[in-house]
């Protein structure tokens, strides 16, 4: 199994980000996804910094993809997807079907991110013809949507599963972080920035709950398959994607390469893995105390 | 510019039509749609009649198939299409890539509409679902401003149909997992968000109630403060130690005022939302906007929205209040 950092998810100013990806490149990952996902305004890095981010990346040998915004609306923000599509190099992460089709009408391989919504074989079958050769998937499926991947008996393309992170469960035209703060989205004054990993909402009897990042809301806790690694492996799954975080993202990659390396899954971390697992995606199963005493 | 209509049941479908909808939509009493509530939907007996009813007043009847089958149950959503086509429907309203696929290539006479839930929100990814699937009509998210329905319209893609009024998913449709967070249960795959089976109210000793989803506390009421249902986006929160309602208010989406600048922007149909809403709130809602659109058809010179249309409408809102939503920049 191959690891991989998915896009950073956050709002940083233009030299930590910078810092990080020279730091990630020290790190041992296979693959490093990078771009802004969730919101156009956010412009430390402009598309053309990203562009010339990811080929920089790319001269020190690592597959690097470039990741497109989850959500278009604005003409200009087709603009930008039209030159990352034709960055040139490196592959795209398709997040939603306006990249899908300008991929498509150059005839490029791409990946599909885990926004596209790829619910069945056939779907994925189509988005293979349009040229997707590596899904990852959507943050609700599991282990038995890849069981019946299989049992359809299609070609599947590569597949690649967030092992560590908050997962992104939803995206708004409204900026929850700018009405946290009272501002208008059209005058946020950026303030993401402020919250590297997010701003934490929790339920009125202190509990978390959510997070939220701009005009994306993500869940409070870290959803953690480590110690499912194993039976990610035997599901076929090709990648594991671990998302940055403010502090410690080293720490977990390093845990994650451990554990594949030596083939012993790592202590449970994180909160949460329920989605794995067919349920609530909050919900943290642990196999060991599920099964029956004997 | 046409009325669309919810029907979550046959009465429903006579009140629609019978009020004023041009077309009126409905869901098969199974996941196949995104609102599959018990006690809600139509057998295959309902839907022949409801049709019958419809095509002899020379009105349609469309079949919500909206929902991502996974694949082992692939084959229920097939089966579904293959019923709605022989039944007769005037056009099936489907977000997924495999069902409309298959949808085109089995019965290609059947007009296939792109759901709200396949998340189109450029003329990119319109030209996708057209050049794939000869959609004939598509149904945007809820996440652009006026001005930007304008300009997609002016690509001149597909038919465009937008959301005129009801309930108001905060989120961009078919890429929430909110509910599927809490509870498993997902608008994408089970057509239902934060279901009833899940809510659980609890009363204090002070008349207080509480309200949780799958034990997660969604909110808490005043005895004397208005309770809505607990979805996971309109419950109150704590952010930066303010509780509020931190995503979005329980409120309804009125797009009556933008009603000339709809029409002039080439909409061709206006949905209004709430196939779980009865037949008060569809004989109420169809027949403020019939009056709305015929008026702005016969007098469209000084077109005002009657204040008599919007008293009418915030009654049958949630929580008794409307917005622009999305459609204006100010509530982004």
């Amino acid at each position: 199994m191959r690891l991989t950092l998915g896009p950073l998810q956050y709002f940083w100013p233009r030299e930590r980000v910078l810092a990080f990806y020279r730091e990630a490149t020290t790190w041992p990952l296979d693959v490093i996804y990078l771009g802004e996902t969730v919101c156009s305004k956010r412009r430390e890095l402009a598309t053309r910094d990203w562009i010339a981010l990811a080929h920089e990346l790319a001269d020190t040998g690592r597959e690097v993809v470039l990741c497109s915004l989850a959500l278009l609306e604005a003409e200009s923000e087709l603009a930008s997807l039209r030159r990352l599509v034709d960055n040139g190099r490196c592959r795209v992460e398709a997040n939603d079907l306006s990249a899908v089709q300008l991929l498509r009408e150059r005839g490029l391989r791409f990946v599909g991110g885990p926004s596209l919504n790829v619910y069945n074989h056939q779907a994925l079958r189509l988005l293979c013809e349009d040229g997707l050769d590596r899904l990852v998937l959507g943050v609700e499926h599991g282990q038995a949507v890849i069981e019946e991947f299989r049992a359809s008996g299609l070609p599947l393309p590569e597949l690649e599963i967030p092992v560590w992170g908050r997962l992104p469960l939803s995206y708004s035209a409204r900026c929850f972080t700018a009405r946290a703060l009272d501002l208008a989205k059209d005058d946020c004054g950026f303030r993401c920035i402020d919250y590297p990993d997010g701003l934490p909402l929790a339920s009125r009897d202190g509990q978390p709950f959510l997070t939220v990042n701009g005009i994306q809301v993500q869940t409070a806790g870290h959803c953690d398959l480590g110690p499912e690694l194993g039976e990610l492996s035997a599901a076929g799954i090709a990648l594991a994607r671990i998302y940055p975080q403010a502090e410690g993202t080293a720490e977990i990659v390093a845990r994650f390469h451990s554990a594949i390396d030596t083939g012993i899954a790592p202590a449970r971390h994180g909160e949460e893995n329920g989605y794995w697992y067919g349920t609530a995606g909050m919900e943290l199963v642990e196999p060991a105390q599920s099964s029956m005493p004997r | 510019m046409h009325l669309v209509c919810p029907a979550g049941s046959p009465p429903a479908l006579v009140t629609a039509i019978d009020h004023g909808a041009d077309a009126v939509y409905v869901g098969f009493r199974d996941q196949t749609n995104a609102r599959a509530f018990p006690g809600l939907n139509f057998t295959e007996a309902d839907l022949r009649s409801g049709i019958a009813y419809a095509h002899a007043r020379g009105k349609q009847v469309y079949v919500a198939l909206n929902t991502y089958p996974g694949p082992s149950r692939f084959g229920d959503w097939q089966a579904a299409v293959d019923r709605a086509a022989a039944l007769g429907v005037d056009a099936i309203i489907c977000a997924d890539m495999g069902v409309l696929d298959y949808a085109s290539r089995h019965h290609p006479g059947l007009a296939r509409h792109l759901s709200v839930q396949g998340s189109a929100t450029t003329h990119a990814a319109l030209r996708y679902y057209r050049e794939r699937f000869g959609i004939a009509r598509a149904v945007l998210p809820r996440v652009l401003s006026i001005q930007q329905v304008e300009r997609l319209c002016e690509q001149d893609v597909v038919p465009i149909e937008v959301f005129a009024f009801g309930s108001l998913c905060i989120m961009v449709e078919g890429r929430c997992q909110l509910s599927s967070y809490v509870t498993g249960a997902s608008p994408n795959r089970h057509g239902v968000c934060s279901p009833a089976k899940f809510v659980r109210w609890e009363e204090g000793p002070g008349g207080q109630r509480s309200v949780r989803l799958n034990d997660r506390l969604i909110d808490r009421f005043e005895p004397d403060e208005p309770a809505g249902y607990p979805t996971v986006c309109k419950g109150r929160y704590d952010v930066g130690g303010e509780v509020f309602h931190a995503l979005e208010e329980p409120t309804s989406l009125n797009t009556l005022e933008l009603l000339p600048r709809l029409a002039a922007a080439g909409v061709v149909a206006l949905k209004i939302e709430g196939r779980q809403r009865g037949q008060a709130y569809v004989s109420s809602v169809t027949r403020t906007w019939r009056a709305a659109i015929d008026r702005l058809a016969a007098r469209p010179d000084g077109w005002q929205p009657d204040p008599q249309w919007q008293r009418e409408l915030s009654r049958h809102a949630e929580g008794h209040q409307t917005t622009l939503g999305p459609y204006h920049r100010s509530w982004h």
